[in-house]
């Protein structure tokens, strides 16, 4: 591709970007178009994009601008946290862009700023259907891969407590029911994630899983891992034990200390209603499941070192009536008393510079078609149709 | 004296009356008693009756023109009644007093109470066409359709009179070509002309007769005989000054806000429509994109907006009920399009209800019938 060309075409872009805001916006861009130009790398991207990759160095200025996640880490850090329609467009587009917004600066403000002798702190990103918190929760659970913590990621908290298929009861307590699929595939996924610490850190106690197979102390987390995803019977012990596990050790004055971040997206599934039915047709509450239980836990903040980074979903819950999004409503008595005290960060629709921005990158990548979409007057009907809404937006793109 | 005339006033206008079920208590004065008996509203405008068929005539000349010296005085004792003027005592005003002094429950218009002009009410009758020793009056009498061909013959004749000038005047070289303009109005409709002539015509009789009139309109000097030619056409009124536009008002800031309402089918909305430079659109306290999360009807608040350009430029805090989602979206757009008719000129108004956006669209859910399953579902047909 001509760089030089591409870099007036956008520049075209860039002119056309600034007369159509109002006044107040203006000096947003500019500042935005001042600083990558003051970088000569990034003076050849345009000013929906940056080059700054480092979630580290995200600042105010690159908000709004999009910012490429690298492949290779893809695989590895999100084996299964990205929201499903994402992951379609990065295999249409053969990358992985992700908008720099200020809730996720200001979360990522937060753990930098935060004391992690202290018992960790919780923070809900809350805000209305398809605003965007999955997407800020990737954003902060990047930031925290690249400052060498440990990431603890439950892509979606509400598929432990529906469609489940195969419900065993519990091999360790009485009452409690196991779902041996989903923690299987979740520690598989766990795996793909933080390879690397589990062969550093080690067991602290003997589990007992069967008559024959124990895991002693002192052995590597890795092991344990192991025994969950090949014996798929005690899986969701398995989780329970590397929980209570990662509790104990994380953000310890050991050499092989590690800081640990919970993220749960749809937390609110964990103090809801379940669909799921035992055999005699009543209905499983949520704490009756290993896997939720141990995951309440996690999230109660008497551990220290690490963060809790959680998202409410509206999309996934149940029984919640659609107008439902603050955290009083997703989370209800019970999981507001037990979450609180938090953080919470509210996620918005687009603002009008990240409404422009996205629409440069869609136009960038093609992906409007339909030639009247291209047109100011196309913008401003996407604007109405979409009232500025991320997902919306992006279904709405996808039919253009 | 007065109470006499008045009485005299009442029983005139019960005379014209539609619901003829009594009789009248005194026979009125020199009235053939039979004659009283069928006075049934039958004005062919109202019925669609065939005029022609109808025969030749019931009621005499003198007969109708007595009726509407009737009628004009039983007008003044109207309005002296409903303590207006007299001179000044419209059709409309008659209607809406009739309509007040006697109220009807009755569903069928037609049924109801009415005092017209007699020309109205009493059909237009062909007189009888043969004198008393039966040789008919018109020439034309034994083609069975005297009128529709007197009229062609005199239309003829202005062709070729037309025609005769042309010869003339092309001889003198004149530049002074005039033609009738026909924008603005339209040829009359088969029906009217039927009723015009008071007698039947064939549709393709009815189609000769435009093809002469094109003629003659297209000959050069047929400004001459303008008049003629606009005898038989109806005008089109523009539609749009009929248009009502809401009011503009000012509220304590100077934001210019307009209110409005719509209909359709059961729902109904009220908007209030605000000129700050912000898009945001509130349907019953909620963001309009939570209230609609279908694209369609997001898509029709959209289309009188975006219709106009003025996309980003409104406020617009809605009240809606009853209906389904789609008919509350309608509702709600045709709300939208009457609030922004004060924000917008003329000329536009009229593109806007062209394109459809000021009618209110009648349909409603049609009526089940007794023996269908549904307004139009039959129940299963059986052949035996």
């Amino acid at each position: 591709m001509n760089l030089p060309r591409l870099y007036h075409r956008l520049r075209l872009t860039v002119v056309q970007v600034r007369s159509l805001h109002g006044s107040s916006n203006v000096q947003q861009v500019e500042t935005a178009a001042v600083a990558a130009e003051s970088d000569p790398v990034s003076s050849q991207f345009s000013v929906f994009r940056t080059s700054e990759n480092d979630p580290a160095c995200h600042t105010d200025l690159h908000a709004g601008q999009y910012y490429t996640l690298p492949t290779a880490q893809l695989r590895t850090l999100f084996p299964h946290g990205l929201p499903y329609r994402f992951q379609m467009q990065i295999k249409t587009f053969n990358e992985a862009c992700v908008m720099v917004r200020q809730p996720a600066l200001e979360l990522i403000s937060y753990l930098k700023k935060a004391d992690y002798s202290r018992p960790a702190l919780r923070y809900i990103l809350y805000g209305e259907t398809g605003c965007g918190k999955t997407m800020s929760l990737c954003h902060a659970l990047h930031f925290c891969a690249t400052q060498g913590w440990m990431v603890l990621h439950i892509p979606d908290a509400h598929l432990w407590v529906k469609n489940c298929r195969e419900l065993l009861p519990s091999s360790s307590r009485p009452g409690r029911l196991d779902q041996p699929l989903q923690a299987s595939l979740w520690l598989k996924n766990f795996k793909t994630t933080n390879d690397r610490f589990l062969s550093k850190i080690k067991t602290t106690q003997r589990y007992v899983w069967t008559k024959r197979e124990t895991t002693e102390e002192g052995r590597p987390l890795g092991e344990l891992v192991d025994q969950g995803v090949a014996r798929v019977k005690s899986s969701s012990d398995v989780v329970g034990a590397l929980l209570r596990e990662l509790r104990l050790q994380a953000g310890g004055a050991a050499e092989g200390a590690f800081r640990l971040a919970v993220a749960v997206d749809g937390v609110n599934a964990l103090w809801g209603r379940t669909t799921l039915k035992k055999e005699d047709k009543s209905e499983v509450l949520p704490e009756e499941l290993t896997l939720v239980h141990n995951l309440r836990k996690m999230l109660r903040n008497d551990w220290s070192g690490g963060a809790i980074l959680t998202t409410l979903s509206h999309t996934g819950s149940l029984y919640k009536p659609r107008s439902a999004y603050l955290p009083m409503e997703l989370l209800g008595e019970e999981g507001f008393d037990t979450m609180d005290p938090f953080v919470p960060v509210p996620v918005s629709s687009y603002t009008e510079k990240e409404f422009e921005s996205c629409y440069l990158y869609y136009m960038d990548r093609h992906w409007l078609q339909h030639p009247h979409s291209q047109t100011e007057e196309g913008k401003k009907e996407l604007i109405f149709l979409s009232n500025r809404n991320p997902s919306i937006l992006e279904r709405l793109c996808a039919t253009l | 004296m007065a109470a006499c005339s008045s009485s005299r006033a009442v029983r005139s206008i019960l005379l014209n009356c539609g619901k003829y079920s009594r009789t009248p208590r005194r026979p009125a004065h020199s009235l053939n008693p039979q004659l009283l008996y069928r006075h049934v509203c039958q004005s062919a405008a109202v019925w669609g009756k065939n005029l022609a068929a109808a025969g030749p005539e019931k009621f005499s000349e003198e007969y109708i023109k007595k009726q509407i010296e009737e009628f004009s005085i039983g007008k003044r004792h109207l309005a002296n009644m409903m303590g207006e003027d007299p001179e000044t005592f419209t059709q409309e005003d008659i209607d809406r007093s009739i309509a007040y002094l006697f109220p009807s429950g009755l569903f069928e218009k037609r049924a109801r109470p009415v005092m017209k002009h007699p020309d109205i009410i009493f059909p237009k009758q062909s007189a009888i066409q043969w004198g008393e020793d039966g040789r008919p009056f018109n020439f034309l009498f034994y083609t069975g359709k005297q009128a529709y061909y007197s009229l062609m013959h005199e239309v003829f004749g202005k062709v070729l009179a037309i025609e005769k000038r042309q010869d003339r005047l092309r001889n003198e070289d004149t530049t002074d070509i005039k033609q009738i303009s026909l924008t603005g109005s339209r040829w009359m409709l088969k029906e009217e002309l039927e009723d015009l002539l008071v007698e039947t015509m064939s549709d393709h009789d009815y189609s000769r007769f435009l093809q002469l009139m094109e003629r003659l309109v297209a000959l050069p000097y047929s400004s001459l005989e303008e008049e003629f030619v606009q005898r038989f056409r109806q005008q089109l009124g523009v539609q749009s000054s009929k248009q009502e536009i809401p009011a503009l008002q000012h509220d304590e800031k100077g934001v210019a806000f307009c209110q409005a309402n719509g209909r359709r089918k059961t729902a109904s909305a009220s908007i209030t429509l605000r000129d700050c430079r912000s898009g945001n659109i509130m349907v019953n306290g909620k963001s309009y994109l939570q209230y609609f999360p279908i694209l369609q009807d997001r898509e029709q608040l959209m289309f009188p907006l975006h219709f106009v350009g003025m996309l980003g430029r409104f406020d617009v805090e809605a009240h809606v009920e009853g209906g389904g989602r789609s008919a509350q979206a309608g509702a709600l757009r045709l709300a939208i399009s009457r609030a922004l008719l004060s924000f917008v000129s003329s000329g536009e108004m009229e593109t806007m209800r062209q394109a459809g956006l000021l009618t209110s669209d009648p349909r409603v859910k049609e009526r089940k019938k007794p023996g269908q399953a549904g307004a139009r579902k039959k129940f299963t047909w059986k052949k035996r």
